[in-house]
Order: C-alpha cells, then structure tokens, then sequence
C-alpha cells in the first residue's frame, strides 16, 4: 500500500499516451465530490420515487453517506484512484444504514480494488474496473438486468463506457439516465418494492436513479481537465472568486 | 463472560433493522435456552437508535461476542442481509470466523443459542439455525 508505482511500465504504446487520457486522485476526487452535490440537490425527489416503492429513505440515507464521504475528502484526499474509491466506499457502507450502503460501497470499493495502486488511470482501465465494481454489486443483490434496480442504469453505462474504449463519460451518462428510465414499467423482483408484486409497476426505480446520478457525476467530472481544474481557469470560465 | 470451565462458546449476532427487534430476540433467545449469560447480541438498527443498519454496530457486537470459537451472525432482511455479505466480502472487520448464517431470525436465533450453549461448534450451530426454516407451523 505505501511506495510509488510507475504506471505503464511496459512499453509498445507510449506513442498513443499524449492522447489518452490520464485520471489522477483529483479526479476521482471530484468526482465523489460531484456526486455528493448531485445527491443533495436530488434527495428529495429520491426520497420521493422511494415512498412510492419503497420506504421512503433513499435520499436521507444517500445524502448522509455521500455528506460523510465529502467530509472525509476535505480531510484528506488519498494519493491513488484505487483509495479514494476503497476510502469513499468504506464510508458509505459505514454511514448509509440502508441497502444503498453496502451496495453502493461494495460498488466504489471493488472498483477502487481493481485500480490498484496506479496513481493515475486511463479510461479503459476506468471501465474495467467499473464493470468488476457492477459485478460484484450483482453478486452481492443476486440481481440482474431488468429486475428494476441500481443495476438497470449501471449495466448500461458500463456497456456504453466499454464501447467508447474508455473515453466517452457523456455516452455512458445518457446510457444511465437512459436505463433509469426504463425501470419505470418494470416490476421489481429485488429488495423491499418486490413485496409490491404489480404495483412496483409504472414507478421509476430510485435505486436507478441514484445510480444515474453517481454516473452523470463521473461525466460532469471528467469535464474538467484532470489537473487543471484546482489550478487556474484553463477552461475558459470565468475566474471570478 | 466465558462459560464455566474454559470452553469457548460460538458468539451469534441477531442483526436487525430495528434495535429493538435484535435485543429482544437475543433476550428470548437466552431465555427459551435456559443459559442468561449467553453469548448472543443483538446489533440491531442505526447508533442514533433508528431504523436501519449499522456496520459498526454489527462489528462491535461480532467481536464483543467472540469468545474464539467463531461468529454466527443472522440477519432479518434487505440492508441487514447486504450489510453483513458486504462486511464478509470485503475485509477484516468481522472476527476471522464469522459467518452469516441462512435463518429465519427468531427461531434460527433460538435453535443457534441453545446449540451454542450446549458447547456446539460453528458448524453445528449454523446447521440448527438453517434447520429452522424445516418447522413447518401447519
């Protein structure tokens, strides 16, 4: 866990790497960060899908997790992709007090696990370990496609993420959002709404939703040109303070 | 804590969404068992008190209740579940030998504390907490 790791020792494709994108911690970093605004501005309406098949916790519960993994960020922000991830998934296990909470957490933390040390990553490596992160997250439900949760945005997004090669976050964004969406005339067969049998019917699935949500999050992050972003205003915003 | 003589019991942890619920049944469960002094904890909701699941009130129970023979944890449902497979899965939170055990909560908590008492090992004591979802009421 201590010491430096070179990334890429292997040579053949140092031609291509002026073109790849590199993320770092910061990135990962902003990410969490993004996603932790994004469940704040959003909690109520997931509160709100969730008491219609639920029990009406999913945006407290998301809001408290992601509140404790920013405070745990401005703290410190760990030195590899990997521990940000395994440090922000830790924390939503021990803070969410719902399912949201291991599953999102096993969904960071075996992400984070399959980044390794590398102190920064390309995309492909990203989607990768995403889709070790989304696997596990389906072993530990024991859901799968179409079963109107978490996973209906995630599958997607991952697929779409794999499709670009690594590279388009908005691609696999519209594919969350886009999955989401289509739990609406799903019938749940996991987790509390598949009590409701039928009447899960025509009701988006908030854990979907959040999902969606943690997805935009990475795109709207990797906008930001990884290590420009807490320097100057590279990017043509404006600088006011 | 530890039993008469120097024998090492199973712990059980009765993990609920409601705090209540968890030390309830761990308190019937050493009751029905005839053995007060059982190591059977209930790790049940938030640590405000509310509804839900807490990963440091199952860790703090599992080991508080580890005499060294190993950890049964049952689980009522749904983030209860997800949480101990989560903990299991990920690390090393847990005693080394613990183990989510496949039970209905109040009688497997019964079945598992009375074979825990009678001096059984992880294996027997997660084979009568499953045996429970056998006793048919009709």
């Amino acid at each position: 866990m201590s010491g430096k790791v070179t990334n890429g020792g292997a040579g053949g494709s140092g031609a291509r790497d002026e073109g790849a994108q590199r993320l770092d911690a910061a990135f990962f970093a902003r990410w969490m960060r993004t996603a932790a605004d994004a469940v704040r501005r959003e909690a109520d309406r997931l509160t709100e899908l969730d008491s219609a098949i639920g029990d009406a916790d999913h945006g407290g519960n998301m809001r408290r997790g992601f509140d404790a993994v920013r405070a745990e960020l401005d703290e410190d922000v760990p030195a590899t992709p990997g521990a940000v991830l395994m440090t922000a998934g830790r924390k939503l296990v021990s803070t969410v007090g719902g399912a949201s909470g291991p599953l999102y957490g096993t969904l960071l933390r075996r992400t984070g696990k399959a980044l390794g040390d590398a102190e920064q990553v390309t995309g492909e490596e990203l989607a990768g370990a995403l889709r070790t992160g989304v696997e596990a997250v389906a072993q530990l439900g024991g859901a799968a496609a179409g079963d109107k949760t978490m996973l209906d945005a995630l599958l997607p997004a991952v697929e779409a993420l794999a499709d670009s090669g690594g590279t388009d976050l908005g691609a696999a964004r519209a594919a969350a959002e886009r999955g989401a969406e289509e739990t609406v005339p799903l019938q749940a067969r996991k987790g509390r709404a598949s009590y409701l049998g039928e009447r899960s019917i025509g009701h988006r699935d908030p854990g979907a939703t959040s999902a969606a949500l943690l997805v935009a999050a990475l795109a709207e992050a990797g906008q930001v040109p990884s290590g420009e972003a807490d320097a100057a205003g590279g990017t043509g915003t404006e600088g006011g303070a | 804590m530890a039993a008469e003589g120097s024998k090492k019991r199973v712990g059980i942890v009765l993990v609920s969404h409601s705090k209540e619920v968890a030390e309830s049944v761990a308190r019937m469960a050493a009751a029905l068992a005839g053995v007060p002094d059982a190591p059977v904890a209930g790790a049940g909701g938030l640590p405000d008190g509310g509804l839900g699941t807490s990963e440091e009130l199952i860790t703090e129970a599992a080991h508080r209740m580890d005499e060294g023979a190993g950890v049964a944890l049952l689980a009522d449902l749904g983030s209860a579940v997800l949480t101990v497979k989560a903990l299991l899965a990920e690390g090393d939170e847990l005693p080394a030998a613990a183990r989510l055990v496949d039970a209905p909560l109040v009688e497997g908590a019964v079945a598992a504390v009375v074979t825990a008492a009678g001096g059984g090992d992880l294996e027997a004591v997660a084979a009568a907490a499953e045996e429970a979802y056998s006793y048919r009421k009709l």
